[in-house]
Order: structure tokens, then C-alpha cells, then sequence
């Protein structure tokens, strides 16, 4: 064998075996920049091929074409960890009969695995690759770093279409995922847009209540007990949880704290850390930016790690397993320390669990940072809309109002008191916010199950309801 | 006294509601929120509460409200309300 | 307590509202720099609804009015009197005159509310150089002033000169209003820090405004607010020195003794006075006496 290229990408899907009924695999290293997953669903549906299962790790607005193929019966299932809200909206008016499978990053590479959700042909979007598919993240001009959720596709789909717009002799260097388990590699002029697919520079808030959050927040890992050598951390890519790592970074180079690493999707705030002695080594499963990327190209000390590595509950340990502190976000938290990121305020899909209950089962300190209420919404409800993350695994909630703590975390509590940190009750978070907006009425929900929020474990967490259209 | 020219008030940001009050016949008021569900009657409510309160009979208005809370509700209407009247 | 006074622009819902929870003593609601002449009339609605309809939970509000050579100094009054703020800011306060001019309005508003003189009080932002010579005048014109404000960003315009970090330009003025305040026995606040990216800046500038006897400091950033409150807060030591001159009092009083001393030195009026006002502020803090000495 030459190699395996291949003269088109329908010829790939021809030579791949794939027939009605099957399912196909898609990352998301390209984001909101991803043209792979749509270029493939084109070709698949002018050859006729319908009924598919679609697993994609995660799903954005790019994706909208695929609204299209659901209705034309190309697509009758999804399976996924995340759903941005141009799709999440019209899962939640009910355009599919069978409900959506939420896994979470973890859960996902951990199925397919055990063979709970098998894969027939996994297309992988490669920004690099040789023309036997040795390929990488980390060149290109479509470069995105990791490729951290390809590798469970790459190890288990029965076959594997590598497809690339960046082809180079082989072998290429510094590959992610090995020749050993690609079938086919396909040329395209592009596979994505570089500016979806990273940020130019993530940037932490100015808002000065995301702040006074971020402030508290890396106050609690200061005085959690857990901030000493060897600390090891992750936080998400919004404004004010990047706040929280950049005030947590000042503390750690003032106390002189050496970590030991940091994971999950990386930002260039993490990479500072990296750089000024905060961390041993980062790892990544995910870049979110350029600073990102080109750390993971140049620095050995930064990892690409493998979506199982990161999170997966049937591995024999995973990065989350030995995580210290996990900040996180919530659309919802309710009085049991419940926390919604599947759906919002008027109950339409717009997100989901990624790595959000991976990192808090296995975290020693979960945190939430939430403000008190959003545009008039409380945070604070009586129960979630939808169960991502349950209560047992969130220890704090930070607002602007006060810090609570889950009632099982005593001895955090009295740490936390005994800093003098503002500690309330979570009831009186949320009572405190309907003083100021007023008590919302409750949402109207529609009588169809829409999605089914699958736990790390397997079990059903939660189900997601349609949305009545008027 | 009425609403004698057209006026606004607000803006569109987070937190805040946008009132484009006019000269009408009876009170016409067009509400678009992001928390319609949720507080979609209450606004509508209070918007004729702080009308009443100022006399007015006679307006059309078009409110866009981003969340705001009715302490700003209220206050912009009033703005609005002042200017509508030339004030 | 006032160790922190943060300002907030007057016409912006989103910090208006949660203004309450971004650390500060004192809110400054701002009508008139932060607000352009043509949104006046709307920021004063939502200032006034703001304090009439909002838990502000235990900040204080200060509202920072138009000058009064404005056509809006009048109304700002007459909206914001009735909700009671504790400071009224009179912004390019100049000499006596202003402030028995903005008085006399006062008194007139308090008197259409049925309310006693001075139920409102007044500070002045001294932000020019006539101001800066005036300072002890200003201080001492009215009753009603309470404290006065340094601004130095319009101050440094009028005394021709740069605005810089270190603030040896403001150096005089700030000493002139630190004995202006204290002889007419009123309290001083201090100009806000306006790097707010600069963490270490502000703890050394608020530190020196502590050093000359500024009784707090303002902030444009709620960054700054923690440090301002540390900074301005008496220590631990003050605090258990306090509870200390306050028992060597009541034993005193107790065995009919008339000089009172305590560690060999003699406890006067000034002292008493200064034990009561740290008590005072270590009660609000929710710090207590945390040991007991002997």
C-alpha cells in the first residue's frame, strides 16, 4: 500500500461500508468553525443513505445543516455531550422522534468503549496529517491543538476516514493519533474557519459583579485547605471563572505554591500559569485559544490528553480522578445543589454537561460561580429545570451575595467561616434574589421527552421536556 | 396632560428596557421581553400602574425590556413618560 | 463606617443594582460626570427609584449632584432629598459661598418634607485649586457639611500639571485638606486610584492617604474596595489597645480614681475618644475583642 488517500470524500464513505442505519462520529476540536461534520452529512445524503445515528462530542450553531437532515430522515438520532442553542432550539420544538442521548465528555468515550454506543465510521477532522493518517491538532492553518476527543472514535470505530486539509509527507512528526486506526485519509481545501475554531485571546470579564465573584472564588481555594504544593486545578473558559484563575495565579506566585497540573480545556490564562511556575504540566484535552495551541506545539510540559484520560468513569484512573478544584458554571442551581447547564431560563436546549459532572464527581472542591440572578432570573431555584450535575457533587456556590456551602461539606464550611469569607445559607440566596427581581412565574413545559441526560455511569440522570410552541 | 410628541428612554443593554412612548388613542402597549414567560404579565402591570400615575391616558408604547428590574422598569417609563409630555 | 466609597455611574441599571454587593461602605451614585447632559433627567429617575425601591443592604448612599452653576443642581435635589442619602457631593465646590448656596436649597427642600435642618448632610469635592485654598473655609461654612472629598483628576487639570501615580502633585493638596477637615472637625476622604489593574498601587496609595490622616478613600473600581476597607480598618492591635483603654476607664471609675494610666501612660480625652470611634468600627466589622491579654 502507497498510501491511503483517497480521491474524494465520497469515495471514502462508499469504501467505509456505510449504509442506512449505521452511525457516524464527529470531534469538536473545530468548534464553531467546523466545516467536516457538514461536508460529510452533504455528501452522505446526496448518496442516499438515511436513518443515521450521528454521535458528535459536541454540536454548534455551524451545525444548523443538519436541521435540514433531520427532517429529510438522513438523521434520525443524536447522540452528544453539547448542543449550542440554533440546534438545541429546534431538538426542544421536538424535530426528532427519538429523543437526544446527553452523554458527558467522560461518559462518551467511556460507552463507546464498552460498546454501549458503537460507531461504524468515525470522521476525523485533522489539521495535519500523513497520507498513511498519522495526524495532529497542533499544524496547520486550521490548527486547533488537541484532538483529545478524537482518540475514542479513532480506537473503536469499525472504520476510520481521516480527513484533512493540510497533507504532509510521511511520516508526519509528533502525531496524536496513529496510522495503527485509520482506514482512509481524505484532502479537503478547508476543514474549517480559523477564526471559529479558537479564539483570538480568551479575555476575563470587567464586569465588576463577575469580578467580586472571581475574588471570592479563589479566596475559597485559598482558605479550602487544598491550596498548597502539588494543587491541581481546572476551571472553564467563561469571563469570570478566567478571572478566578488569574487572581488564583496572583496568590500562588505570592505564596510561592507550586501545583501540580492543570486540566480540562485549556486557555491561555492556564498557559500563564504553566509558564510562571503555578503547574508541573497542563492536561489538555481541548485548546480554547492561539496561546493555547501554540503552547501545546512548543512545550512538552503541555499534554494532550485523550477524552478517556480526562474523564472517563470506566478507565482505570482518569485526570479528574486526582483534580483538587473545579470551577464551573450553572444556568441553574437549585436548593440541593443541583446545577442545570442542559437548558435555560424558557427551558430550550443551549448547552450541556461536557465535562461538568466528570470534574465534579472527581474533584475534591467543585465550585460554582454564579451571580444572583441573570437579566431579572434567579440563579437560585427551588429545583433545577433539568438535572446536568447532581447536588451530591457540587461543594460551593459563589455569588456576589455570599458563598454557600453544601451542607455535607462541614468542615469546608467552618474553614471558610473561620476566614472570614461571607458563608449563607443557600436558601437565603435565593430568597434574597427573588426579593430584588420578584418571583418568576413557572415555565410552561411541553408533554415530549426531547433528551434523555445520561449520568457518567450509564444510569438516566434527568430527562429534558419539549418546549410548546404558541 | 397627554402625550404630545414622540420620546424614549433606556437602552438596550443587559438589565435595562427601551420605551418609545407617542401621542395615541387609549393606552397601546407592545412589550417584548426576554423574560416574557416569566414576568411578561407583571411588566405589562406595572407599566399601566406608572401610566395611571402620571395621568396619562392616551400613548402608544413599544417597550424591547432586557431584564430589568421594576425599580428601572419604572424609571424609565417615567423619563419617557416627561419627555413625551415635553417636560 | 466609611473606610471605601466606590463610585457608580448614575444611568447604568446593571451596576446601579448590584452596586450593594461589590464590598464598598459607601456608594457614590453619580449624576454628573458619568452622565451626559442629554440623560439628566433619565439617570435622576434611576437613581432616585434605585434608593426608593432597592434593599441596598448596609451600604451607605451618597449621590454626587450637578454643580450648582448647572440648570440641574435643583432637581437633583429635589428628587434625591426625599429618599434621605447620607452624603449629598457637591462637585467643583469653591469657597463658602457654594455651600451656603447649595445649604440654603437644602434647608428649603427639608423644609417642603417636613424634616428637621441637616437631615441631610452635605460634602463638598474640593477639585480646584480655589477649593484647595478654601478648603478650611468650605469645611467650616455650614453646618451641614459632614466631611470633605479630594478630586484630584479635574485638580491636576487646573493646577496645569500631569496626574501621576506617585501623586507628588496632589502632595500639598492633600495635606491642606487633611488639616482643613480636622480643624473645622469633619472627616476627609481621598481621591480615587485610577490604575485599576494596578493591585500593588493601590494598596501603597491608599496606605499613604491612611499615613496623612484620611479618614477613607474613594474608588472608581470594585478591585480596589477590599484593599481600601484593609487598609482603612484599625488592626488587631488597635482594637485589643481600645478594649484595653476602655476597662483601665471603667476601673477607674469604679475605685473613684481620676487620672487613669495604662502601660505608664496617661489616658486623656483624645485617646478615650479614639478607643471609642476603633470599637466602634470593630463592632461593624463583626470583629470583636478576639483575646484577652493577662
Amino acid at each position: 500500500m502507497n498510501n491511503k488517500v483517497v480521491s474524494s470524500l465520497r469515495e471514502a464513505i462508499e469504501l467505509s461500508g456505510l449504509k442506512s442505519g449505521m452511525t457516524v462520529s464527529f470531534h469538536h476540536h473545530l468548534r464553531n468553525g467546523d466545516f467536516v461534520l457538514n461536508m460529510v452529512m452533504a455528501e452522505i445524503a446526496q448518496m442516499g443513505i438515511r436513518d443515521l445515528t450521528v454521535n458528535a462530542s459536541s454540536l454548534f450553531d455551524i451545525h444548523a445543516p443538519l436541521l435540514q437532515h433531520i427532517e429529510n430522515h438522513v438523521v434520525t438520532k443524536i447522540q452528544t455531550d453539547y448542543m449550542s442553542g440554533v440546534i438545541g432550539k429546534a431538538v426542544s420544538r421536538g424535530i426528532l422522534e427519538t429523543p437526544v442521548e446527553f452523554r458527558t465528555h467522560g461518559g462518551r468515550p467511556s460507552d463507546i468503549e464498552l460498546g454501549r454506543t458503537p460507531i461504524d465510521v468515525a470522521f476525523i477532522a485533522a489539521p495535519a496529517s500523513d497520507g498513511m493518517g498519522n495526524c495532529s491538532g497542533k499544524y496547520g492553518k486550521s490548527a486547533c491543538g488537541s484532538l483529545g476527543y478524537a482518540y475514542p472514535d479513532a480506537m473503536n470505530a469499525k472504520k476510520v476516514v481521516v480527513i484533512t486539509d493540510n497533507l504532509v509527507d510521511y511520516p508526519l512528526l509528533d502525531w496524536s493519533i496513529p496510522e495503527t486506526c485509520v482506514d482512509y485519509v481524505v484532502t479537503v481545501d478547508a476543514i474549517g474557519d480559523p477564526h471559529g475554531i479558537v479564539s483570538g485571546t480568551t479575555k476575563i470579564t470587567r464586569d465588576p459583579v463577575g469580578l467580586v465573584m472571581a475574588d471570592r472564588a479563589a479566596q475559597v481555594i485559598r482558605h479550602s485547605g487544598l491550596l498548597k504544593d502539588g494543587f491541581s486545578f481546572q476551571t472553564g473558559a467563561g469571563g469570570a471563572s478566567l478571572a478566578a484563575a488569574k487572581f488564583l495565579k496572583d496568590i500562588m506566585l505570592k505564596e510561592n505554591i507550586h501545583g501540580s497540573f492543570g486540566s480540562g480545556g485549556i486557555t491561555g490564562y492556564m498557559v500563564d500559569m504553566l509558564n510562571e511556575g503555578c503547574f508541573q504540566s497542563l492536561m489538555d484535552v481541548q485548546c480554547f485559544d492561539l496561546k493555547a495551541v501554540e503552547s501545546i506545539r512548543t512545550n512538552p510540559r503541555h499534554q494532550e490528553i485523550s477524552a478517556s484520560h480526562y474523564a472517563s468513569p470506566s478507565a482505570r484512573s482518569a485526570v479528574v480522578d486526582s483534580l483538587d478544584v473545579v470551577i464551573l458554571g450553572a444556568t441553574e442551581v437549585d436548593t440541593d445543589f443541583n446545577v442545570n447547564v442542559h437548558t435555560d431560563s424558557n427551558g430550550y436546549i443551549m448547552g450541556g454537561s461536557g465535562g461538568h459532572s466528570d470534574t465534579a464527581a472527581g474533584a475534591k472542591l467543585s465550585m460554582i460561580i454564579a451571580p444572583l440572578f441573570r437579566a431579572r432570573l434567579p440563579i437560585v431555584t427551588d429545583r433545577v429545570n433539568c438535572i446536568s450535575t447532581p447536588g451530591r457533587d457540587i461543594d460551593v456556590l459563589v455569588t456576589q451575595a455570599g458563598i454557600a456551602v453544601n451542607p455535607k461539606d462541614t468542615e469546608l464550611r467552618q474553614r471558610l467561616i473561620d476566614a472570614g469569607l461571607p458563608i449563607v445559607d443557600i436558601h437565603e440566596l435565593k430568597e434574597l434574589a427573588e426579593r430584588t427581581t420578584g418571583a418568576p412565574a413557572h415555565i410552561a413545559k411541553g408533554d415530549r421527552v426531547v433528551a434523555n441526560v445520561i449520568y457518567r455511569d450509564g444510569t438516566l440522570l434527568d430527562t429534558i421536556r419539549s418546549v410548546p410552541t404558541k | 396632560m397627554d402625550i404630545i410628541k414622540k420620546a424614549s428612554a433606556g437602552t438596550l443593554e443587559s438589565s435595562d428596557v427601551y420605551v418609545e412612548i407617542e401621542p395615541g388613542q387609549g393606552i397601546q402597549l407592545e412589550l417584548e421581553s426576554v423574560v416574557e414567560q416569566q414576568f411578561g404579565d407583571s411588566i405589562r402591570a406595572l407599566v399601566q400602574e406608572v401610566l395611571a400615575e402620571y395621568g396619562v391616558e392616551n400613548a402608544r408604547l413599544h417597550i424591547a425590556d432586557r431584564g430589568a428590574l421594576d425599580c428601572v422598569i419604572r424609571a424609565r417609563v417615567e423619563t419617557a413618560v416627561a419627555r413625551g409630555k415635553g417636560e | 463606617m466609611r473606610r471605601s466609597m466606590l463610585f457608580i455611574p448614575g444611568n447604568t441599571p446593571n451596576l446601579l443594582i448590584n452596586g450593594a454587593y461589590l464590598g464598598a461602605d459607601a456608594l457614590i451614585f453619580d449624576l454628573e460626570d458619568a452622565v451626559s447632559p442629554d440623560e439628566k433627567d433619565s439617570a435622576r429617575n434611576l437613581v432616585r427609584n434605585t434608593m426608593k425601591y432597592m434593599d441596598l443592604r448596609r451600604c451607605e448612599v451618597i449621590v454626587r449632584i450637578n454643580s450648582i452653576d448647572t440648570d440641574y443642581w435643583k432637581k437633583d435635589l429635589d428628587a434625591i432629598m426625599p429618599q434621605k442619602p447620607a452624603l449629598i457631593m457637591l462637585p467643583k465646590s469653591g469657597c463658602a459661598q457654594d455651600i451656603l448656596t447649595a445649604d440654603a436649597y437644602m434647608t428649603e427642600v427639608e423644609e417642603r418634607l417636613g424634616w428637621e435642618k441637616n437631615t441631610v448632610r452635605l460634602m463638598p469635592l474640593i477639585e480646584t485649586a480655589l477649593g484647595v485654598e478654601n478648603a478650611f473655609a468650605i469645611a467650616s461654612a455650614s453646618s451641614r457639611v459632614a466631611a470633605i472629598f479630594l478630586g484630584a483628576e479635574d485638580l491636576t487639570a487646573d493646577l496645569r500639571c500631569k496626574r501621576t501615580k506617585g501623586g507628588n502633585e496632589i502632595a500639598y493638596a492633600r495635606s491642606r485638606m487633611v488639616v482643613a477637615a480636622r480643624a473645622a472637625n469633619v472627616d476627609v476622604y481621598d481621591t480615587p486610584f485610577t490604575d485599576v489593574n494596578d493591585d500593588e498601587g493601590i494598596r501603597v496609595d491608599a496606605e499613604y492617604a491612611k499615613s496623612l490622616g484620611f479618614t477613607g478613600k474613594a474608588s472608581i473600581s470594585p478591585r480596589h474596595v477590599g484593599v481600601i476597607n484593609e487598609v482603612f480598618s484599625p488592626s488587631q492591635k488597635d482594637i485589643d489597645y481600645a478594649y484595653e483603654v476602655m476597662e483601665a476607664i471603667r476601673l477607674a471609675h469604679e475605685q473613684g480614681r481620676g487620672a487613669i494610666a495604662l502601660h505608664g501612660k496617661m489616658i486623656d480625652a483624645p485617646i478615650v475618644a479614639r478607643a471609642q470611634q476603633t470599637i466602634a468600627m470593630a463592632e461593624e466589622m463583626g470583629v470583636g475583642k478576639v483575646v484577652d491579654h493577662e
